[in-house]
């Protein structure tokens, strides 16, 4: 197995082929002669594959354990109640697959066809897809660097056989790093209809968060909007509302104002959304009647229709 | 010696501990400042080195945001938020001009100045470097590990919250533990339960025991497990000494409990 060398500049960079680490390695003269740098063959396979595709939809969040995965679950739940809607879920968090649980998926396998991996079905209209299917125990790490996580992406993106699909979509891990840019760059040609930001009240996680709006500028990718998760928990016995991460700086609310980004609504914290995501239910089904779920349904119906009727403005930067 | 050659700029370190957590947001950098605060209290020199290049929050939380790092001969100077000089941090975030600027940055570059990080910190003399680093088991984690290797770290403290999900991910960061050679302190329990402050019933918002249970399968110690406090978040948010200012939190006995363990674990090694 070859290993990229320590301190490899990238094959992007001015000094690829240069630096000191290039010497000895078995690439050198590939990257100095800028071949490197040219655009990945696979970023035109992929478009291909996903002219099937219709809407491709990323959940982004600069801070972890924010609800990313639980929403992009929940997104997936519902949008595929319309049995006439097809839906994917994509996991391209390599390190901490967390969908498999949520789904109610754990030990599944992924099967190998002709045309590619199969996902792994929930019902007949929602598919599924991580990394999670391919460890063979739960105690597994993936150890990776980031070479090899974008790989796996790249696999995913390509490899995968979705079928005719009206909407994937696509949870990532936290930060702004290696996975985002890949999948970023590897939809570029396939247009990504937008991504939907979440967070939770406090400042510590709003502040990563605008980081993750800085670097959905600069990559050129719409932003749908913004979820705040966990916002408010009602106490089951005396019914009154508290603050457990307190919104110190005015909250997504205030921060979508000031950055001029819509926020999609606010989702409160309910304990049985946890217990849900450890049994690997739908809260929908399991507390169809819970504010959370109510707020659920909202957003989901914004973001359907910002994929179907999505503003002129995010049109032209992606024309 | 030169100024290049090892042991270099951690010589004056005594014990490095590591607080790694599989899953995103269960209270790493938290759990990381509060350790840092309780061991402070115990009259030791602390230092806090923060790996989370793409997300660092241990500046805002020791409210030393906006400071900068100056350059001295033996490399950069940390920057100390007591008066008495002796809890220093080290972060990405004091390297940023605006706070909101995203570090877009792939594997290779985050690995060379994880390297900085550890070779070119004048950190002095200190009792306990404690490291945070970021959700995962990928280049921060690898580059971090690899770099510390030489200085012995005492070893790791894994942070989980009680819901399946997220032991289920710390699971897989007890196996990286074990990949790379690195010796488990012990599993935190965060955020464990949350106490109404209107009628002071405590609800397990996801839900119970996972720490506990976790750390049993595994064969590691518990070290204990921290309630929920929306007091402590907001001070945190404030970037105030919790530690000091809320001697009454709940969440107050659980965290000197955990520093203690830390502080026997390091006794029992014996001072190297």
């Amino acid at each position: 197995m070859e290993e990229v060398p320590q301190d490899c500049p990238g094959t992007g960079s001015a000094q690829a082929g240069r630096g000191a680490s290039c010497h000895g390695c078995p690439n050198q003269r590939l990257c100095a002669s800028g071949a490197g740098a040219a655009p990945d063959p696979a970023i035109e396979e992929i478009k291909e594959k996903m002219k099937t595709v219709k809407h491709k939809i990323l959940v982004l969040s600069g801070k972890g354990g924010v609800g990313k995965s639980t929403f992009s679950a929940h997104l997936a739940h519902g949008l595929a109640e319309d049995e006439n809607t097809q839906v994917a879920l994509l996991d391209i968090d390599i390190c901490g697959p967390s969908i498999p649980k949520i789904m109610g998926l754990e030990g599944e396998q992924v099967h190998q066809s002709g045309s590619g991996w199969s996902p792994v079905y929930v019902e007949d209209n929602l598919g599924v897809m991580s990394v999670g299917f391919l460890l063979s125990s739960p105690d597994d790490a993936v150890i990776w660097r980031g070479p090899k996580k974008n790989g796996m992406i790249k696999q995913f993106l390509r490899d995968v056989d979705w079928g005719d699909i009206d909407y994937l979509i696509v949870d990532t891990p936290p930060g702004t790093s290696d996975e985002h840019l890949s999948v970023v760059q590897y939809l570029s040609a396939a247009h990504i209809d937008g991504t939907v930001i979440i967070t939770t009240p406090q400042e510590v996680s709003l502040q990563d968060v605008r980081k993750e709006i800085s670097f959905c500028h600069k990559v050129k990718l719409p932003i749908i909007g913004v979820v705040e998760n966990m916002s408010g928990f009602v106490c089951p016995k005396c019914k009154k509302e508290s603050q457990i991460f307190p919104p110190t700086t005015g909250g997504a609310e205030a921060m979508c104002q000031d950055l001029k980004i819509p926020l999609l609504g606010k989702v409160p914290l309910d304990p049985q959304i946890g217990k849900s995501c450890d049994t690997g239910q739908s809260f929908f089904s399991e507390a169809p009647d819970s504010p959370a779920t109510l707020a659920y349904r909202s957003i989901i119906q914004r973001i359907q229709e910002f994929c179907l009727h999505p503003p002129r403005e995010e049109k032209l930067i992606n024309s | 010696m030169e100024a290049e050659a090892e042991p270099g700029n951690l010589a004056g370190v005594r014990h490095i501990v590591l607080v790694l957590s599989g899953k995103g947001g269960v209270g790493k950098s938290t759990v990381t400042t509060e350790l840092a605060l309780a061991l402070h209290r115990e009259g030791k020199k602390v230092g806090i080195l923060d790996v989370d290049l793409c997300g660092p929050s241990v500046p805002r939380m020791l409210r030393a945001q906006g400071c900068a790092v100056h350059q001295c001969d033996s490399g950069w100077v940390p920057v100390f938020v007591d008066q008495g000089q002796s809890l220093a941090i080290m972060s990405v975030g004091f390297l940023l001009e605006k706070p909101d600027e995203a570090v877009v940055w792939r594997g290779p570059k985050k690995n060379a100045l994880i390297k900085q990080f550890v070779s070119d910190v004048a950190w002095g003399e200190l009792d306990f470097l404690v490291v945070d680093t970021p959700p995962g088991t990928s280049d921060e984690h690898l580059s971090a590990v690899e770099a510390l290797r030489p200085y012995q770290p005492l070893g790791a403290i894994l942070v989980t919250t009680p819901q399946a999900v997220s032991v289920g991910d710390v699971r897989r960061e007890l196996t990286f533990c074990r990949k790379t050679g690195l010796r488990v302190i012990g599993v935190v329990e965060n955020m464990s339960g949350f106490v109404c402050p209107h009628c002071t019933e405590c609800t397990n918002l996801f839900s119970t025991g996972g720490g506990e249970e976790l750390a049993r399968h595994a064969g590691v110690p518990f070290l204990g497990s921290v309630p929920l406090d929306p007091q402590l978040a907001r001070s945190l948010e404030g970037g105030q000494d919790f530690v000091q200012e809320l001697s009454g939190s709940p969440a107050l006995p659980a965290l000197t409990a955990i520093a203690r363990k830390v502080l026997d674990w390091a006794q029992a090694r014996g001072p190297d």
